[in-house]
């Protein structure tokens, strides 16, 4: 049974919004002579409101309460406010806690940047020592390790000029070098080490893997799904300061993404068809998203297909319609535009192209897996007749969030660019 | 399973008398890293980087020598002017440089204090660690216009016993400028318009340190003034052991000894409590 490398006992952190004091001395100097003339608050006096504005107190932790076994790899995600950053600072030692006690058993070391303190007049090798010595190490540990940092980071030609020559890449992997090379026994690692080209995230997260077999600890805090789902056994969640959930990672980050999935929209029945979009000739009655199974869901994975599905009722024997369905990203950017007519689709539909009956009919289309990239998208239902009478319009009528699986991400892990994210062909010959 | 051998246990509050010693001594290797990086970057930088050290104390020796001894004829103690006035300038300098660069310890350094947690105080004892550098350098400049002197103009130079607490002296004089230094730096988190008046003020402060005129030149007022300066024995010790003039007693050194102790640790107390949590402020 591995033992307790971590007890964090009803840990809360207190920021005082604006400032403490007034900020300068003058000002405080003729608070303090006022206060002796008894004259209160003479910077305060005419607005109390003001004074108790300047005191506002935030807490970007409230009471949180866990324990970290020895050789567990602990991911910790939150939106942006959730206070990660703030529990990161105190387990660094940054900061202190306004309340609560963490219990740490071994060395620790926190990596929340690579390449701290380097001087640029130094070479590459002095800054090996500085770094190293600056994250924890004694020079004699540096001493030892340095053939294996100095190989692990590529710069061996360079590695005595000073590095305001390097490029930036340069830097970057000397730095993390350094930084892979501790031997802490609990590492504490901010998404900032995510970022960057893809060989240096490979390495980074393999390094971290390699880590962990070691049987040390990690805390990591991220807010890439992918990355702390391929890495992590065990997730903490925290909002607004609060620890929510404390289980196993996939179930964290399932519930973190359903929990952010607020003003997403799966389905949109028209219950009162006077309502509905359209008019005497058809209306829409229902749009939905659908997933392989069949069930109306808002989120899809990237690598899964998906169908949009419109429900709509004919009401005149010979219509003409065409159903279509436009594609929108959060920020506005129209994706695509598909309609079932018989020229614009890859298969045959029976309805396309011909007179309809009364009555119900569902149109569905399929988007194919690996299409669209991650991210919120938006889209519009269209019915039209004849080809180019708008008959029924609903807008937004689905919204819905398209989730990394993390299939296409075993090298890369940082931002992916575009609004599709397709799997292409690719050839390389040698010319 | 033993819970007992916790090795950090992270608090709120710790006491203020807890100053984490035995940290600050498993990082001493960094010490000497800070304290190399200095050297290499002051030395790398710019080409008068050194020289200058040496270009400073030259030219104001020389200015000091116009204005107070010709034109207002200071008397020093009969000691040969350039001598009085370099002597009195190295340790000055090297005073004001340990207090004017550890006093933005926290501003200068937020950057690297916001990242990774080490002993804060490694910083400020780095900065006095590299001024003995350019310290040494001013201090040999001293010693050959001291030879120069002794035996080519045939003065009068009577280095004796007591320049053997040359150390001491310099021990005094780094713990004020670091104790200082630090209670500064501790106050400039909260109030950044100190900064201004620091560097003014260390300017003045030379005024009442007897590096301009000997200290037996006041009576009175003035001389109780200047002798309130923990500094004014210990210059006028280090003349003293260099050229044989100075006025100083043991009560004077004793008191200049127990300020410095005090305002040290005043400074390191006051340095520890801002420490734990300046992030959150600056």
């Amino acid at each position: 049974m591995s033992q307790i490398v971590i007890r964090v006992e009803g840990v809360s952190k207190r920021y005082q919004l604006g400032s403490f004091g007034t900020g300068t001395i003058k000002e405080d100097l003729n608070r303090w002579w006022a206060n002796l003339r008894g004259k209160k608050n003479y910077y305060f006096g005419i607005d109390e409101s003001e004074h108790n504005n300047r005191e506002e107190e935030y807490w970007a932790l409230k009471d949180i309460n866990f324990e970290i076994k020895q050789g567990e790899i602990l991911g910790i995600i939150g939106k942006n406010g959730a206070g990660k950053s703030s529990l990161l600072k105190i387990l660094s030692r940054i900061t202190t806690p306004t309340a609560g006690e963490i219990k740490i058993r071994g060395r620790i070391a926190s990596l929340l940047e690579v390449g701290t303190g380097f001087h640029p007049e130094l070479t590459g090798k002095e800054n090996i020592f500085l770094n190293g010595a600056i994250l924890g190490m004694t020079k004699s540990e540096i001493k030892n390790k340095l053939d294996e940092i100095i190989a692990f980071s590529g710069v061996e030609k360079h590695i005595d000029t000073p590095i305001k020559r390097y490029s930036s890449g340069m830097y970057v992997r000397l730095a993390f070098a350094v930084a892979a090379h501790l031997e802490p026994e609990i590492l504490i690692v901010d998404e900032v080490l995510a970022v960057g080209d893809a060989e240096f995230q490979k390495k980074c997260i393999g390094k971290m893997g390699q880590i962990a077999h070691d049987g040390r600890t990690i805390l990591f805090v991220s807010h890439n799904m992918a990355a702390v789902n391929s890495l992590c056994k065990r997730g903490l969640l925290l909002n607004k300061g609060e620890l929510l959930l404390n289980d196993s990672m996939e179930k964290v980050v399932n519930f973190y993404l359903n929990e952010s999935d607020k003003g997403l929209v799966a389905q949109t029945n028209f219950e009162d068809v006077n309502q509905a979009p359209g008019n005497k000739n058809a209306r829409i009655l229902t749009i939905r998203i659908v997933n392989k199974n069949g069930v109306a869901c808002s989120i899809v994975s990237i690598s899964d297909v998906f169908y949009l599905e419109i429900i709509f009722e004919n009401y005149v024997n010979g219509n003409l319609l065409t159903s279509n369905i436009q594609l929108y990203t959060q920020s506005g950017v129209g994706v695509l535009s598909t309609a079932n007519w018989k020229s614009a689709i890859s298969n045959v539909d029976q309805f396309s192209g011909i007179p309809l009956k009364k009555g119900k009919y569902r149109s569905k289309v399929k988007i194919p897996a690996n299409f669209l990239n991650e991210g919120i998208y938006f889209a519009n239902a269209i019915l039209l007749q004849n080809s180019s009478n708008i008959v029924a319009f609903a807008k937004e009528a689905v919204v819905f969030n398209v989730i990394d699986s993390g299939e296409m991400r075993k090298e890369y892990l940082g931002d992916w660019l575009g609004v599709i994210r397709p799997k292409l062909v690719w050839t390389t010959n040698l010319e | 399973m033993d819970t007992k051998t916790w090795t950090l246990i992270i608090k709120p509050k710790t006491s203020s008398f807890d100053l984490h010693l035995n940290d600050l001594w498993r990082y001493r290797d960094l010490l000497f890293m800070f304290v190399k990086r200095d050297f290499v970057a002051v030395y790398k930088q710019t080409i008068l980087g050194p020289l200058w050290f040496i270009i400073q104390p030259i030219l104001t020796t020389i200015l000091f020598m116009v204005v107070f001894d010709q034109v207002a004829g200071i008397p020093t103690d009969g000691a040969p002017p350039a001598l009085f006035y370099l002597s009195g300038l190295v340790i000055w300098n090297y005073f004001s440089s340990c207090l004017l660069k550890t006093s933005n310890t926290f501003t200068n350094n937020a950057g690297i204090f916001g990242k990774v947690y080490f002993p804060r105080l490694i910083v400020p004892l780095s900065i006095v660690i590299s001024a003995l550098i350019s310290f040494g350098i001013q201090l040999g400049l001293l010693l050959v216009l001291l030879g120069y002197f002794f035996l080519f103009l045939d003065s009068q130079i009577q280095l004796n016993y007591y320049l053997f607490f040359l150390p001491i002296l310099l021990a005094m004089v780094a713990a004020l400028g670091l104790g200082f230094g630090i209670i500064i730096s501790s106050l400039t988190t909260k109030y950044r318009d100190l900064v201004f008046l620091v560097s003014f003020g260390v300017q003045l402060l030379m005024y009442v340190t007897p590096v301009i005129y000997p200290l037996s030149f006041f009576s009175g007022n003035y001389k109780a003034l200047i002798l309130a300066n923990p500094l004014t024995p210990i210059i006028e010790f280090f003349r003293f052991s260099i050229l044989g003039v100075g006025d100083f007693s043991g009560w004077q050194i004793g008191y200049s000894v127990i300020f410095t102790i005090i305002s040290l640790l005043a400074g390191i107390l006051l340095f520890n409590k801002v420490e734990r949590d300046f992030m959150d402020v600056i």
